[in-house]
């Protein structure tokens, strides 16, 4: 028997946020940054391999903007995750942290908060870096389905989505597919 | 990847895919603290029937690093004094729960061999004159890292000198390098060199001074001091005016050209110059990546049969 086809596999990918919304939402949360911590001084941003990196670098450039400039690192967190193995590793990939992050305050960058897994591994991985101050995390898109108690600082939007749909985040907007 | 026995049972992409990974282990040897969860309840057995100090210890680091349990079997304290056979040995230690077995022999294919007797991994950490895969990995990373070169080594000009004949070094290099698409000369007296080198991808010659000037890697391998017993060599001393890099020859290689060794070295034999004022040399830089080459290694044979759910991100 062939599988039931839903509304959504009917309709194919569909554009929930566009090229500007993304940008609008990456300035807001920029500022909302600057306004939880007080400026950005001991800021750290960290943007996971490979969704978080480029939006890393476009909130690096914002907060270059409205305050001082500040570091900004990638992670890769795969060595790190409960399903190594399963996931190959991307080559080219390698995390970068350019500065210590003891005492700083690191803002974790991803593109999507989906189960929690990847954010999990992230921390971990962290504290091979050093100690951080504290750790908050920015999203574009939060879609739901946690399975551990793990919640975003910075949220772009709240998506609520099944389980198997795929979500997938550009500059060039947001599509679920 | 089940076992890592010869460099060629591996293709360039291969051989390019653990280099990759080796950068990920580079990182994480940076981190201040070097250690991933990522082999966590792998056990990982050293099985040295021949003396060694790098490679080793190099395995150990490596394992450890990716968190994986690592069990040091000491031959000469072992229950092989009584006589007990190698396949009754590596049963037996199989049978407490082994991931994989880092193995080094006097004996050609014994690593092979050791594949039939159990179901965990077997790395080759060096047989016989046979192979040594992992020192031509981390060769082949600290030629690609120091000469920039992330695509191949098309156009590379390798020489390795010294006793080519009994060197499992020489023999995994020369895979390795060639598959990379390096152009590589053997140079030694005749006696040091294979009876025949049919089927090398190689040039050869018995004059190191002749391409010395145009070549990218120097790579000089261990004069074993019992060669001269069995009458291979006239003396040490005649091997290093012949052979040795000396002064004169360091200054005629050129500027951006390395000098690289496996180790552990003879100090005036084969190497005459101190290698520590040598540009350069890259010596040091093979033993650090020794260990991350080893992680790649172990990464790639370990790290894929975790068998879990698959959760997305």
């Amino acid at each position: 028997m062939p599988p039931i086809q839903g509304p959504r596999a009917i309709q194919g990918p569909r554009e929930v946020l566009s090229a500007d919304d993304v940008r609008r939402a990456l300035t807001r949360i920029a500022h909302e940054i600057v306004e939880r911590n007080h400026g950005t001084d001991g800021i750290v941003l960290v943007g996971l391999q490979r969704g978080g990196v480029w939006i890393a670098d476009e909130l690096a450039g914002i907060l270059a903007g409205i305050g001082t400039p500040v570091p900004v690192g990638s992670l890769d967190v795969s060595f790190h995750r409960d399903d190594v193995g399963l996931r190959p590793i991307v080559p080219g990939h390698v995390t970068a942290i350019p500065v210590s992050l003891d005492g700083t305050t690191v803002v974790l960058v991803d593109d999507v908060l989906f189960t929690g897994r990847t954010v999990r591994a992230a921390l971990e991985a962290l504290n091979d870096y050093g100690r951080p101050h504290a750790v908050q995390l920015a999203v574009i898109v939060d879609r739901g389905h946690r399975q551990l108690p793990i919640r975003p600082d910075y949220i772009g939007k709240n998506l609520p989505t099944s389980g198997d749909e795929d979500v997938q985040v550009s500059s060039g907007g947001v599509v679920i597919a | 990847m089940k076992h890592l026995l010869s460099i060629g049972d591996l293709s360039a992409a291969d051989i390019h895919g653990l280099l990759e990974l080796t950068d990920h282990m580079v990182e994480i040897s940076q981190r201040p603290i070097p250690k991933v969860p990522a082999l966590r309840g792998k056990n990982v057995v050293s099985l040295f029937f021949e003396d060694s100090t790098r490679t080793r210890t190099s395995f150990d680091t490596a394992a450890k690093r990716l968190s994986a349990d690592t069990m040091n079997f000491a031959v000469s304290s072992s229950s092989v004094n009584k006589g007990e056979s190698l396949r009754d040995t590596i049963e037996t230690i199989a049978a407490m729960g082994v991931d994989a077995f880092v193995v080094r022999h006097k004996s050609s294919g014994t690593p092979q061999l050791i594949t039939r007797w159990t179901n965990a991994s077997i790395v080759n950490a060096g047989d016989g004159w046979h192979q040594h895969p992992t020192q031509a990995l981390l060769d082949c990373y600290t030629i690609r890292t120091r000469l920039h070169r992330r695509d191949g080594f098309d156009g590379l000009r390798i020489a390795i000198v010294g006793d080519i004949k009994h060197s499992r070094v020489a023999r995994s290099n020369v895979d390795a390098f060639t598959s990379l698409g390096a152009h590589v000369t053997l140079v030694g007296p005749p006696t040091l060199l294979p009876p025949t080198l049919d089927g090398w991808p190689v040039d050869v010659s018995h004059d190191l001074d002749a391409v010395l000037p145009e070549l990218d890697v120097l790579y000089l391998l261990r004069v074993q001091r019992e060669r001269m017993d069995d009458a291979l060599l006239p003396s040490l001393r005649e091997y290093s005016s012949m052979y040795g890099l000396t002064a004169p020859r360091a200054a005629r290689l050129a500027p951006h050209s390395l000098v690289m060794h496996p180790g552990p070295m003879n100090r005036g034999v084969e190497m005459v110059v101190d290698p520590g004022e040598l540009a350069g040399s890259v010596i040091l830089d093979q033993v650090t990546n020794g260990v991350a080459v080893r992680m790649a290694v172990l990464f790639r044979l370990l790290g894929s049969d975790i068998n879990l759910k698959g959760d997305a991100s």
